[in-house]
């Protein structure tokens, strides 16, 4: 694995290993830039990355005209065109935005007219008996809906490792465990970090939630990053029987509502709510909060009161003041800003990464456009083969999900290997079952010893 | 394909006592399956004693028992590491392992995966998500199998039984607890193990403590709760959640059988028979947890019914009588009756979830046939027989505990 010594001086740090921070190392290694992603934590996705609802959105709901929006659709564009040369997955199930209430009835027209004007044009108006056909256990108080085609399920720790690793094929550094602490501007940038000084001709901050943060070592940040928790259920597999597609509620100003969807890993999640706060790193549930999660997706989906919770986890998302997301360069500072991306990061980030790209383009010189080297990530998602179906045998550590011996060793080891428990996990799906490794932890950690951080 | 007689789904204390029976039964083409490295179940990570005294007439430790239990039925065909993905009606069952996918088929399958505790996730516990909260399995298997210690200054939350043996756990690491936390009233276990934790252990016991949230971020650094109005916060880098045991039905739950929501396992007749006449099941897969004795004496009563129902001693299943359970009681089992009666005696087994005094009744299609005054404690097992019983006629059961007034 590659250190700071490796790094003395660099054309391009980003600060921040969250998906966007990984799209655009990506981007910028195939640019042949040879980036230097800093992560504080001891692995990527260690903050607002880790917890999300792992939906690909096609935009159809976006605000019109917004950069949100149209780097959501590259994205989604990009995702889709490099998916299968990457190994990942994509549950085709679209989503049926449920009206369960007259008042919500009235806005779906005005739901599909702005997903046209998205040029979105696949989605259409459904009826109570459509909507009953397509998702028959849906409960019998959903009074209509929207069919939109295009939205689907993915991993969301695998696509963000296979955009770093494709970036390490193509020549970037990530360092790990490198909390950016200040630093100062005089024509290169001079950052301080916990494991010493890193120089770059350039910085790009994509530190999510720390965003204000950061930015203020360059100028006083014109945003202020306040996060916004969502708190999510997962429950057994069992569930995944329930539904077909995503089941979105009718979006108010505030947020998009309560999601319950399958898993690409066969679960169905249901969350997230919406909770400001001060705190940028601790993601707290709530047993009250998770509780009303639980009662709201049983009345949506009755089933659902007869399936046993698998996990529950809370994110931060990045929310700043503004609506939009906030991405600029300083050409003279020799800076650029990524920041405010909020829930559709994970769609965006690879559309984000080809705006920042053109960004840098137009100040600092067209990026190379590099044979791309593929670096396939391991699947975890149920709909593919997994390794426990190997005809060559395997040896399960994690008998909730099927893990074998082999691909904890995998993650493990080779030029990117998990960085700690959480990374392990996110890589593997061990110890993240029914279970929650009352089989398993220990043979796991056993496997992982001396291998992770303590 | 080949048909075995009798394929057996967990090589614990259930499954293993009845692979002994059925051998001694005559039966010998028997195929015992277990997707853990070493036979044995749960008692191989519990290395405290308190097992075999009445199974093998001494006093063992756990991982001892469980040898013994494996020894016995060394003639057999044991696959170890090998774990079932699929069960399909009519006892065919695909598993994978060293050999890859394969594809198993068995005249009789009893099923003996066991139970787990509940995790804190499905308990909806607040807090962080840091590393450092486990269950006692978890924690023994940390400290019996590998001889490590996960942390030095854990909580113990809970008290039944179970929370006693993590105690004893990590004392085998050398650990010490910072406290055991009941939520509830009173501990669960039997009163003097109060007295155990307080004084053998030097570990302070706290009931009424509520709306436990656990802190830290990459480690546990703290436990909050509330008790008796106040907010309290214990420093420490570990919780264990013990007990609220629940049968591990992860294979059931994706097959066609048919779970009772009561007891959490599957439903079954009076001869441990699924929905599925060619499948059985035995152990804490019934319910959670009993002892180790307990499933061990299903397993073999299993054995029996599996040797009846492969000498077509079982009859044709008419249909069946439903029970179900009523009052305090918060499952009964079995879940119903089938084939031909008189049903003499008549086995039942169930629990509450809080203290009661009152009445145990049985009620056919709603007509009192039987019962008896009864005062029973939290998550103990109430088990009796219900003597010679004709139920011509009769559809369905109740199993009902009326507090007194």
């Amino acid at each position: 694995m590659a250190g700071l010594a490796d790094t003395n001086h660099t054309q391009v740090v980003i600060i921040g290993g969250g998906v966007v921070g990984c799209a655009i190392f990506r981007r910028f290694a195939m640019g042949g830039l040879k980036p230097v992603l800093l992560e504080a934590g001891r692995d990527i996705l260690s903050g607002a990355s880790k917890a999300n609802s792992a939906l690909l959105h096609t935009g159809f709901d976006a605000p019109h005209g917004s950069l949100e929006l149209s780097c959501m659709q590259n994205g989604y564009r990009e995702y889709l065109g490099i998916r299968e040369q990457l190994n990942l997955p994509l549950v085709k199930s679209g989503a049926m935005v449920v009206a369960w209430n007259e008042e919500e009835l009235a806005k779906l027209d005005g739901i599909v007219a702005k997903a046209h004007a998205n040029n979105v044009t696949d989605v259409v108006r459904i009826d109570r008996e459509a909507l009953r056909r397509q998702e028959p256990l849906l409960s019998p108080k959903a009074i209509g809906g929207v069919h939109v085609p295009g939205e689907h399920i993915i991993d969301p720790w695998s696509a963000p490792l296979a955009y770093v690793h494709q970036g390490i094929a193509h020549g970037g550094i990530v360092l790990r465990d490198c909390r950016v602490e200040s630093g100062h501007f005089d024509g290169v940038w001079h950052l301080d970090t916990n494991q010493g000084e890193v120089t770059a001709d350039l910085v790009i901050n994509a530190a999510g939630n720390q965003g204000d943060i950061v930015e203020a070592i360059n100028r006083p940040a014109p945003f202020r990053i306040t996060p916004r928790k969502g708190q999510f259920v997962v429950f057994d597999k069992p569930a995944a029987r329930l539904l077909k597609a995503i089941i979105l509620p009718v979006p108010t100003a505030r947020t998009k509502g309560i999601v319950i969807c399958r898993t690409a890993f066969g679960n169905v999640l249901v969350g997230p709510t919406a909770e400001d706060q001060e705190d940028r790193i601790h993601a707290e549930v709530d047993q009250a909060a998770l509780r009303q999660l639980m009662t709201r997706g049983a009345e949506m989906l009755p089933g659902l009161a007869n399936i046993d919770v698998t996990a529950v986890y809370a994110g931060l998302r990045p929310a700043t003041q503004f609506k939009d997301y906030q991405i600029t360069a300083q050409p003279d500072r020799r800076w650029m800003t990524v920041a405010g991306i909020r829930s559709t990061g994970l769609t965006a980030a690879l559309g984000i990464a080809q705006h920042v790209a053109g960004l840098y383009g137009a100040s600092f010189g067209r990026l190379q456009d590099a044979e791309p080297i593929w670096t396939p990530v391991p699947n975890l998602c149920e709909e593919n083969p997994r390794p426990y179906q190997n005809p060559l045998g395997c040896e399960i550590l994690c008998h909730c999900e099927w893990v074998t011996r082999a691909e904890i060793d995998s993650a493990l080891a080779g030029d990117f290997p998990a960085g700690d428990i959480g990374g392990l996990k996110r890589r593997t799906r061990a110890m993240m079952g029914r279970c929650q490794g009352f089989y398993c932890s220990a043979q796991v950690m056993a496997a992982a010893e001396g291998k992770l951080a303590p | 394909m080949k048909t075995h007689d009798v394929i057996i789904l967990g090589a614990g204390p259930a499954g293993l006592s009845a692979a002994a029976e059925l051998k001694r039964l005559g039966v010998n083409d028997i195929v015992i399956i277990d997707r853990e490295q070493t036979g044995g179940g749960i008692p191989r990570h519990c290395g405290h004693t308190g097992y075999g005294l009445l199974q093998f007439g001494k006093l063992m430790t756990g991982p001892d028992f469980a040898k013994r239990l494996v020894d016995r039925v060394s003639d057999l065909d044991l696959r170890l590491g090998q774990t079932v993905v699929k069960l399909e009606p009519n006892g065919r069952l695909q598993l994978t392992g060293p050999r890859g996918l394969e594809t198993l088929q068995a005249q009789k399958v009893l099923l003996a995966t066991g139970a787990r505790e509940t995790p804190r996730s499905a308990r909806l516990v607040s807090g962080t998500r840091p590393w450092g909260v486990m269950t006692t399995g978890a924690l023994q298997q940390f400290a019996y199998l590998h001889g490590k210690a996960p942390f030095q200054r854990p909580i113990i939350i809970g008290s039944e039984l179970v929370a006693f043996s993590a105690l004893l756990t990590l004392g085998h690491v050398g650990v010490k607890a910072v406290a055991m936390i009941e939520e509830g009233p009173r501990i669960t276990a039997w009163r003097p193990a109060d007295w155990v934790a307080r004084i053998g252990f030097g570990v302070p016991v706290m009931t009424d403590c509520r709306d436990l949230r656990i802190l830290g971020q990459d480690r546990v650094e703290g436990l909050a709760f509330q008790r008796r109005g106040v907010t309290r916060t214990l420093d420490c880098d570990g919780v264990i959640f013990t007990g609220q045991f629940r049968p591990e039905t992860a294979l059931l739950t994706q097959s066609h059988l048919e779970i009772d929501p009561g007891t959490r396992g599957p439903v079954i007749d009076q001869l441990y028979r699924c929905t599925d006449p060619s499948y059985f099941a035995g152990g804490n897969l019934l319910r959670g947890i009993e002892t180790a004795g307990q499933c061990y004496r299903e397993g073999k009563s299993a054995a029996h019914a599996i040797h009846a129902a492969l000498q077509d001693g079982l009859g044709a299943a008419a249909t069946p009588i439903r029970i179900e359970a009523g009052g305090a009681l918060s499952y009964v089992y079995p879940q119903r009756l089938t084939g031909r009666g008189p049903y003499d005696p008549l086995l039942f087994k169930a629990r509450t979830r809080v203290a009661t005094r009152g009445t145990l009744r049985v009620l056919a299609d709603g007509r009192e046939i039987w019962s008896r005054p009864i005062s029973v404690l939290p998550e103990r097992r109430i088990a009796w027989r219900v003597p010679a019983i004709d139920l011509t006629g009769v559809h369905h059961l109740t199993v009902d505990l009326q507090p007194r007034k």
